[in-house]
């Protein structure tokens, strides 16, 4: 009987739909798109059997739908909805519904809004009888569409009196037979949620039952549920079952997800080990209980390896192994204690980390690095299964902990025993692991000078095995060495090999292992003045010698140089204009010493070489605007072109090669570009190669001028006394005079113009790139057949290298001078540190057959486009009004070439 | 109430320590045989279970409906042969595909060192072997095989060594899951994994049940880096192990360690039934854990890189190297051979993997004694490092209690361990998971009563008129009756409709009708009476049929009303009602209504 009653409510409801549709086709008409909601109408209409609307429901859902249209193809479908009485067709629509809610440009309320409008006095009841409705169909497909419709649009606003809420109607589905529409009425209320709705607290118990569910998909949208709800109501207190207690809810949640760590399927426990991280309001005291565990052997408390090792250390007696049942079991265990299935946090990660699945085992050390990273004291204990995880049969797992490791470095201290795990590692064949272990070296804080000895030793053999390592080993006995100063201080007269009495042999310069060794002394004695003492002649000597050829690893031992670039700076300041006496030597002098200053102090090198590059600019610019040469003839301007060029090639470098910058630097480089191409103009009017072409670049060059002061009209008050300033209010005479006149006044103002004054910015440094492999050193050319290809190993690593994935290319030139630019695929960057990648790629070389083998050559380029570099501020501003202008795009070599011998052979008949 | 009977398979005189395994199970009417092992201890008839004790003297293949083998050790399987040849059975024999390929290998092995070398008889022989694999049935992993009409058995992974399966075993809604050793905590190998199935008995060994171990991750670690000092230092380590299961573990672990560590030393593995064992390995690739099948898509990881085969002349070489050699507790063989010649120099190191039984050179070492005796009045001065590592794949408590959460049994069968421990994990597993546990004794029953759900076939026609009564779905939370007739016919039962019950059973239907009569008193004649009922009928239940017939009466549905007044008294009426048994609902509706009608 309700069955026919409902039927008859349905039936009498569509009739409605029709009439109201019926009035409104002028509406439909308005609409710019109107075609397609119609022919779907007409197409339903027509559709004799559900099969046949079916079928026209499909391919209307292949085709797009424009936004503006989508709000009466929603109708029409709402209303066949009702008329349709087979469920398939039911489903396709009620999905479709869902899809179309999502179309951009067109705000989900609108379907409600749409109905409300359509349907006047029946729509507060719409939204809620379609789905309630059909909410009871007996197909778990149109009850699970359903479910998601009403988390997309569910309302969001308090539900009116005679409504149900929107989370009791989806929570009366937590209970269906069916496990795809218990998941689906999970996800919509995870939706809700999403959607900025406050989830009931009474919704809590509800989810906390289906993590028992008998289905993965279930626990798993589950854990989801009972997550966000313990991010909303952390601090509410819930009961604990069979006991008077109660506890905070964001614990009893914890509890509970940590159960599922232990799942039966393992999508669930990689679910539920993510989310636990994420839960930091926990209280210390469960958050220690993941990392209990407790062995037994024949009822008898065993201790674990992890405490066994910890006596030892406590004990002072070295971690020998050697002792036969050294783990035999101590004391009785009481049988009541022992808890043999974790319940609640209890060894939650203790499980994670033994997952058979090693996706478990990666979602738990995130997890920890999560939780160990706010919380120090857990840091400190999960600390041994950490290192432990050092030693997990799957590559990645490994790298991922030692990745953690070092994120939660700050907070702890590595004991012996645990160092001398982790240094275990450094014998990976892998390279990223070992290099992911010497970065997590650099941040590592060690506990004694045995430590410190051990790990020397251990990078060491590790140099010698996998010599390719250098740099990196050495850059991690920097940081080993200025980390622990006083730990290194009683090692010193060892590790150099000194005697009190006698004079012991030099140590050859060039061996890797004595570099290293040096690397560290010398970082530790920055911080520890007595050091240097206990060093002998020839380490004074090799000081200085390494102070030169590897200043990046070496660091000044007493003199301070910090100020010296300011009063080189201030010293060029001096000069007024580019026609000064004396002032080129003065700049030479400048250039030199700025240059050496950015070889010797790594941190400065940015800004001595900005510097150094700026100046030399100038220098240029003032040499080719000397007297005497203007006198000589024609044919020798081309000197004086080239200079032109150079200055130009050197302004693109400052402004893209340099990262830091500010809109005041940008504006100085900008500044010279505009003198070098004034002087560009001068040239070219001495050349007099017609007047035409003359005109058109005097125009050019005007407006380059225009947009210089459009673009840098905040930066002008600082530009006084500059070419530009005097050029500006010469613009209204420029602009009207001729040409030659023009040229006329330019030379002139050029020459009369002072020398810009640099203000370093806070922060610049210079984007470098270093070729390590192939090293150019091989005599083995690289054989291949012509016509084929063959790969060629590339490693680098570059530094303040900005979005890399799109600027950086490699560039191959061959002999002949054909020369390829390859672009390296995004996956090939990786990211070691921050402001640093590694680019390992391979690029694939062909050549024609050549008769002996002969050298390429391997660089890197910066590529850049002035009107797509983000960094710079104004560029939006000139897209807008000058889209073609200004657009220079190049490439700026900004590494070493390398070269590489190859030899491509005839191919064989 | 149907009844599954566990009984562990008497051994004369075994003890308690590890041996024999043979479980008898009656499930559903059906005689399943789990495992059919044998005790190493004996050299006598006490070694294999005693067959006599099922039939009497009756055939095997009469009284057994199949037999299962759960993993290729020879406490599993060792009987086998001695039963379906000796003894008897014609009946199938189901293993996993691994399993019936390494068992013949170890039967055989066996066989040629009690009979060869031992010189018995009254022992099978090698065609025994092979007819016996004939009757072998493969299972595949996941996949039900129907043995009868009634019985079907599925498998799945368990842990423990290549091949191992836990089985769930079915009859109608019986059901029991047999496992052994599966190793879900401690990682290994293969992981262990069932359906949510809720079998009525889980039977489980307990073996390991008082020990929780530590994370397998931490012996190893341990392990890999005592042969790695020990190279490094230039000495030979000797790893004597037995041929299968640990020693592929083993091989696997050091083949990726020195691929990890990029080490050059040498390895070594005594040939002979080794190299049959990998071979078995290698193609039962998919039969191993994540990370030896993710290496697959590679190359097979059993496709050794860095072990070699060995050659006596070898253990001359020098320089380091890393030799794995049969058999595993040193007291005769290959490893011995290797270890007389090793002992003297303390760079070198033996590590024994597993236990030793007392009086073996191996048990000896692992005490401590530094000097032992060889024979021929030689002593043998032990200089080198002597290691003992536990590499044991049973489960322990843990993976049991986990194995109980996964699949939620009804009841808990313990077997295969000592009375003391197993108290105890039976302690927890009622306390946790609060079901009943049985720990039989050896030749005992344990009896458990299932609750068996009945079958009934219900016509659709009858289905569909219910479901349309009470809206389109059932609410579960709300139980729903129906009206319906229960058939029982040969041996099946059937819910019909009424009216289809009659015709198949060939009666009539009778009508039942009630009638009741009410005392009023009403001052109108009898039909003005009646027509006030009528109306008022008529105006309260809207929807229902109410006709008022000519003959005087008034019909509502199937009620008859009629009204008549006494003779004495005209005021007096009385209100004759009658219904049929099928109006019952309605009637008391009407009634009421009509009551209060009349006391306004």
């Amino acid at each position: 009987m309700a069955a026919h009653l409902k039927k008859r409510v349905y039936e009498e409801f569509s009739k409605v739909v029709q009439v109201t549709h019926e009035e409104a086709p002028a509406k439909k008409l308005r609409l710019s798109k109107p075609s397609k909601s119609a022919a779907l109408h007409v197409d339903l209409c027509k559709a004799s059997s559900s099969t046949d609307a079916l079928q026209y429901l499909l391919t209307f859902s292949r085709k797009p739908v424009e936004a503006e249209s989508v709000e009466g193809v929603v109708r029409i479908l709402l209303e066949h909805y009702y008329k349709e009485t087979d469920s398939s067709v039911r489903l396709k629509i009620a999905s479709l519904l869902g899809l179309l809610s999502k179309t951009p440009g067109f705000s989900p309320d609108c379907i409600v809004d749409d109905a409300i409008n359509t349907l006047s006095s029946e729509s507060k009841k719409h939204l809620d009888s379609f789905t309630s409705g059909n909410l009871s169909d007996s197909s778990f497909g149109v009850r699970t569409k359903c479910l998601q419709l009403l988390g997309c649009l569910g309302l969001l606003e308090a539900p009116l009196a005679a409504m149900r809420d929107v989370q009791s109607i989806i929570s009366d589905y937590f209970g269906d037979q069916d496990p795809r529409v218990r998941t689906a009425a999970l996800k919509a209320m995870l939706q809700l949620h999403e959607r900025g709705m406050k989830i009931h607290q009474i919704i809590y118990d509800q989810a906390c039952r289906l993590l028992s569910d008998d289905y993965e998909q279930v626990r798993s949208a589950a854990v989801q549920m009972v997550w966000v709800l313990s991010q909303l109501y952390p601090e509410s207190i819930v009961p604990i079952p069979s006991s008077n207690e109660e506890i905070r809810l964001v614990d009893d949640a914890f509890g509970k997800i940590s159960h599922m760590v232990s799942d039966g399927s393992w999508m669930v426990r990689v679910q539920a080990a993510k989310t636990l991280g994420s839960m930091l309001q926990v209280s210390p005291h469960f958050l220690e209980q993941t990392l209990d565990k407790k062995l037994m052997s024949d009822l008898r408390r065993k201790r674990t390896a992890h405490e066994r090792a910890k006596e030892l250390f406590a004990s002072g007696e070295f971690s020998s192994g050697r002792k036969w049942a050294d783990d035999a079991p101590k004391e009785k265990l009481d049988t009541n204690t022992v808890n043999l299935i974790a319940s609640g946090a209890c060894g939650a990660f203790v499980h994670g980390l033994e997952d058979e699945m090693f996706e478990v085992r990666n979602a738990a050390v995130e997890a920890l690095c999560q939780l160990a990273r706010s919380s120090p004291s857990f840091a400190e204990k999960c600390l041994d299964f950490l290192v432990d995880m050092f030693n997990d049969e799957i590559e990645e797992v490994r790298l991922q902990s030692i990745h953690v490791l070092r994120q939660i470095s700050t907070h702890i201290t590595l004991r012996e025993d645990q160092l001398d795990t982790v240094l275990a590692v450094l014998e990976d064949s892998s390279r990223d692991i070992r290099e992911a272990l010497h970065e997590l070296l650099c941040f590592t804080n060690v506990s004694t000078k045995e430590c410190i000895q051990l790990a020397l030793l251990e990078l060491l053999k590790n140099l010698n095995k996998y010599p390719t390592d250098r740099s990196s080993v050495w850059k991690c006995l920097k940081f080993l060495g200025s980390r622990h100063p006083t730990l290194v201080l009683p090692l010193v007269p060892e590790l150099l090999s000194t005697h009190p009495y006698f004079d012991t042999p030099e140590p050859d310069m060039d061996d890797p292992a004595y570099i290293a060794v040096l690397v560290l002394v010398f970082n530790a004695a920055t911080s520890c003045p007595t050091m240097p003492a206990l060093f002998s002649d020839h380490t004074f000597r090799h000081y200085a010698y390494l102070r030169d050829s590897l200043s990046h690893l070496v660091p000044p031992l007493r003199v301070r140089t910090d100020l010296f670039l300011q009063q080189s700076l201030n010293r060029v300041s001096t000069i007024q204009n580019l026609e000064a006496a004396g002032a080129p030597e003065l700049l030479d002098l400048t250039i030199r010493d700025l240059q050496r200053l950015g070889e010797l102090q790594t941190e400065l090198a940015g800004a001595a070489d900005f510097c150094a590059t700026f100046l030399r600019c100038q220098l240029l610019l003032m040499k080719a605007l000397q007297e005497k040469l203007w006198n000589i003839s024609v044919p020798l301007i081309l000197k004086q072109n080239i200079t032109v060029t150079a200055v130009l090639d050197e302004s693109y470098k400052l402004e893209f090669l340099y990262s830091g910058l500010e809109n005041r630097q940008v504006a100085t480089i900008h500044h010279v570009r505009l003198q070098a191409k004034a002087l560009q103009l001068i040239l070219a009017a001495r050349t007099r190669h017609g007047l035409d072409s003359l005109i058109s670049s005097c125009e050019k060059f005007l407006q380059d001028v225009e947009s210089f002061q459009r673009l840098f009209l905040t930066e002008l008050p600082h530009l006084q006394d500059s070419f530009v300033e005097k050029l500006l209010e010469l613009l209204p005479r420029l602009s009207s005079c001729k040409p030659v006149e023009q040229v006329k006044i330019l030379q002139t103002t050029l020459r009369q113009s002072g020398l810009l004054q640099l203000r370093l910015p806070e922060q610049i440094h210079r984007a470098t790139a270093t070729i390590i492999e192939p090293t150019g050193e091989s005599d083995n050319p690289l054989r291949f057949t012509s016509g084929l290809v063959v790969a060629l190993d590339i490693d680098a690593t570059l530094e303040h290298v900005q979005d890399p994935q799109n600027s950086v290319k490699v560039q191959v030139l061959y002999p002949d001078g054909q020369s390829h630019v390859i672009h390296p695929k995004p996956a090939d960057f990786r990211k070691p540190g921050p402001n640093r990648h590694r680019l390992i790629t391979q690029v694939y070389l062909s050549h024609t057959a050549w008769t002996e083998p002969s050298q390429i050559e391997v660089r890197l380029l910066l590529a850049y486009s002035s009107s797509c570099s983000s960094r710079l501020g104004w560029t939006d501003a000139m897209d807008s009004l000058h889209p073609a202008e200004g657009t220079v795009e190049g490439t700026i070599p900004f590494s070493k070439h390398v070269k590489v011998f190859i030899m491509p052979k005839p191919a064989r008949r | 109430i149907g009844k599954i009977t566990g009984c562990v398979f008497p051994l004369q005189g075994a003890g308690q320590d590890v041996g024999r395994s043979c479980i008898l199970v009656s499930i559903g009417g059906k005689n399943i045989m789990l495992d059919c092992g044998m005790h190493m201890g004996y050299n006598d008839d006490r070694r294999f279970p005693d067959f006599s004790y099922i039939t009497q003297n009756g055939r095997l293949t009469d009284f057994l409906d199949c037999v299962i083998i759960s993993h290729f050790h020879l406490d599993h399987c060792g009987a086998l042969p001695y039963m379906s040849e000796m003894v008897g059975y014609d009946g199938p024999i189901y293993m996993t595909h691994p399993t019936k390929a390494i068992c013949p290998i170890l039967l055989e092995d066996f066989r040629k060192i009690t009979v060869d070398k031992k010189g018995e008889t009254n022992f099978f022989t090698s065609q025994m072997i092979k007819d016996c694999m004939k009757k072998v049935v493969p299972l595949n992993l996941h996949q039900t095989v129907q043995v009868d009409d009634e019985l079907e058995i599925k498998a799945y992974y368990a842990g423990h060594v290549l091949g191992a399966a836990m089985v769930h075993i079915k009859v109608g809604s019986e059901s029991v899951v047999y496992t052994v050793s599966v190793n879900k905590y401690a990682k290994s190998h293969i992981s262990a994994w069932i359906d949510k199935c809720r079998p009525d008995i889980l039977i489980s060994e307990s073996t390991y049940a008082t020990t929780i171990r530590d994370s397998k991750r931490c012996r190893e670690r341990d392990f890999l880096k005592k042969v790695h000092e020990t190279i490094e230092r230039g000495g030979k380590v000797l790893i004597p192990v037995f041929a299968l299961g640990r020693a592929q573990e083993l091989c696997i672990l050091l083949e990726t360690f020195w691929e990890r560590m990029n080490l050059k030393a040498p390895i070594y593995f005594s040939t002979g039934l080794t190299e049959k064992a990998n071979h078995y390995y290698k193609l039962f690739i998919t039969w191993t854990n994540q990370k030896i099948r993710k290496t697959f898509v590679q190359r097979n990881m059993f496709e050794f890189k860095h072990i070699k085969a060995f050659d006596r002349s070898y253990a001359d070489n020098p320089g380091p190297m890393v030799v794995f050699a049969t058999p595993g507790m040193l007291h005769a063989g290959q490893s011995l051979q290797i270890f007389k010649k090793w002992a003297g120099n303390e760079k070198n190191m033996v590590i024994m993997p597993g236990y030793c039984v007392q009086g073996t050179i191996g048990h000896k070492i692992l005490n401590g004694q530094r000097k032992l005796e060889m024979e021929g009045r030689a002593t043998l001065d032990v200089k080198l490092q002597v290691e003992y590592m536990s590499f044991s794949a049973h489960a322990d408590a843990k993976g049991i209690m986990q194995l109980i959460r996964m699949a939620e049994p009804r009841n808990m069968l313990l077997v295969h361990g000592e009375a003391v421990k197993m108290e105890f994990l039976k302690g927890k597993i009622e306390q946790e998971f609060s079901i009943d546990c049985y720990m039989p004794a050896n030749g005992e029953t344990a009896t458990v009563t299932t609750n068996p759900s009945v079958p009934v076939d219900i016509s659709l026609n009858l289905l569909k008129r219910e479901m349309a009564l009470g809206g389109p779905l059932p609410d579960p939370k709300k139980p729903r009756t129906m009206h319906g007739t229960l058939i029982m016919k040969e041996n099946s039962l059937k819910l019909v409709s009424s009216e289809q019950a009659l015709k198949e059973l060939g009666l009539n239907e009778h009508q039942l009708r009630f009638t009741c009569r009410v005392q009023l008193q009403d001052p109108h004649s009898d039909p003005d009476t009646l027509h006030r009922i009528y109306t008022h009928l008529k105006s309260v239940l809207k929807g229902y049929t109410i006709q008022h017939l000519p003959d005087g009466t008034v019909m509502v549905e199937s009620i008859v009303i009629k009204v008549s007044s006494s003779a004495e008294d005209t005021n007096a009426k009385v209100l004759l009602l009658s219904w049929s048994y099928q109006g019952g609902e309605y009637f008391f509706t009407a009634l009421c209504i009509v009551k209060r009608l009349m006391y306004q």
